[in-house]
């Protein structure tokens, strides 16, 4: 199963890369507009400053090709600043528009707690989604961010709790984000990718 | 639902072999990074730490093929340094296949590092690494691996380090690094509450109630050992099964 991973030159991809290898699928790193074109199943991992993912998709020129790749139904996952980017806005970046994809606008987690949020959490497992079959409410998650969706954004949403709560795994049709990174989580983080796999 | 203290073994490597010593002196070989990678990660590690503490020019080719190996094997974390000098040596570490980015002797000496490769990774990929040691009523800050002792006062220095743009602070107690009698939870509990992030607590270890101490009374958000993991005096399952028992938010993979 071929799926493809946007290298927009800041995330590290080689560690989704690897996850997904070893789920028997065959990843292929696309960093140009007409690789998406055809392109069924899209990751986007993100790692680092808002502002150097969107400058970056906008740069080389990928946002529009993405964004018609979604509208075409193509099957996405944004991992961490790659679900942030689905929003409209990120108080990390405000002058920088999003994708759009979701209504809405990220914003920093509150200062009553340490940050980032750094380490293994887990989630309210009061609504669902795909990607969660075969997860456990014990099953804990890695994550590694300041900045988070509103929980008051994307309907349906799975929540987890870090001085308030937030976004952390959704799911809109064909469009899927998860603000832990998966691809190290060990195996609840694989069952995740296996999940996304065979939604797609 | 809350998050998780975090158990992390450190491999401190010459590059190409886990090795171990008492107060940063008389190393002998500990084992393979990779085998004991793989281990860590099965027994429910929560991240790793791979260290270069040679640290030397030359080896460096090496140490990124061991980075590269020991990412390849883990489905957790990875925090590696050890001799990182700019922004060129730490893409390469990030290449390699390390999440975090753990900086010492380099920060002391340029500042203006930490803020470079905050920017460039974003602050949960750089961790501040600090060997402290106890002079009169305060800790000061040392490097080159502990031989050299700076006019730096340790709590002020994490502050400084956090403002700057590190995401997390890994703290050793050079008092207690080798000794096995504990964390110095003072130490660890002084840097907690001056940083807004979180403390990787290191040094002492060796009975589980340490590391409860250490996440009670030290205040420490994770906590780092090397040889009881290493020569399994201790086991990170029952470890943290101990922790669970005495309220401690632990993550027990099945």
């Amino acid at each position: 199963m071929n799926v493809t991973v946007l290298d927009y030159g800041a995330g590290n991809v080689t560690s989704v890369e690897r996850a997904l290898r070893h789920l028997g699928a065959t990843p292929s790193r696309a960093n140009r507009p007409q690789e998406l074109a055809s392109a069924e199943r899209i990751v986007l991992p993100g790692v680092g400053h808002y502002a150097a993912l969107i400058t970056a998709l906008d740069g080389q020129g990928l946002r529009q090709p993405l964004l018609d790749a979604l509208s075409r139904g193509a099957k996405f996952l944004g991992i961490c600043l790659g679900l942030q980017a689905l929003h409209a806005s990120s108080e990390e970046a405000p002058e920088l528009a999003g994708l759009g994809v979701l209504q809405g606008k990220v914003s920093q987690l509150p200062d009553t707690v340490k940050l980032p949020h750094m380490g293994w959490n887990q989630l309210d497992r009061s609504r669902n989604s795909r990607l969660l079959e075969g997860i456990s409410s014990d099953d804990y998650f890695y994550f590694a961010h300041s900045y988070a969706a509103p929980s008051s954004g994307a309907q349906g949403a799975t929540l987890c709790r870090y001085g308030r709560d937030f976004v952390a795994v959704l799911e809109r049709n064909n469009i899927f984000g998860v603000q832990f990174h998966p691809e190290k989580s060990g195996a609840p983080g694989a069952r995740i990718l296996e999940n996304f796999l065979r939604a797609a | 639902m809350s998050l998780a203290h975090r158990i992390i073994p450190c491999l401190d490597t010459d590059g190409v072999r886990v090795v171990k010593g008492v107060h940063f002196e008389g190393l002998r070989d500990a084992g393979d990074p990779v085998e004991l990678a793989a281990r860590y990660n099965a027994e429910g590690a929560d991240e790793l730490v791979v260290l270069d503490i040679a640290a030397s020019r030359d080896n460096r080719p090496t140490f990124l093929q061991t980075i590269s190996r020991v990412a390849e094997t883990l489905s957790i974390p990875l925090a590696a340094g050890g001799g990182i000098r700019s922004l060129q040596d730490a893409r390469a570490v990030i290449r390699a296949g390390a999440d975090k980015i753990t900086l010492n002797t380099s920060a002391v000496e340029h500042p203006e590092l930490i803020s470079e490769l905050s920017r460039e990774f974003g602050a949960q990929a750089v961790v501040l690494a600090i060997d402290a040691k106890r002079h009169d009523a305060r800790w000061l800050v040392h490097v080159r691996g502990g031989r050299q002792a700076m006019n730096l006062e340790a709590v002020a220095w994490a502050c400084r380090g956090v403002d700057l743009g590190a995401g997390e602070i890994l703290l050793t107690s050079m008092d207690r690094d080798g000794t096995q009698s504990g964390f110095d939870v003072e130490l660890t509990a002084a840097i907690s509450r001056a940083v807004s992030v979180p403390v990787v607590a290191s040094g002492g270890a060796k009975l589980p109630e340490h590391f409860l101490e250490v996440f009670t009374v030290g205040a420490a958000d994770a906590a780092l050992a090397a040889s009881i993991f290493h020569d399994r005096t201790q086991s990170i399952r029952s470890l943290k099964e101990f922790l669970r028992q005495s309220g401690v938010q632990v993550r027990l993979p099945c």
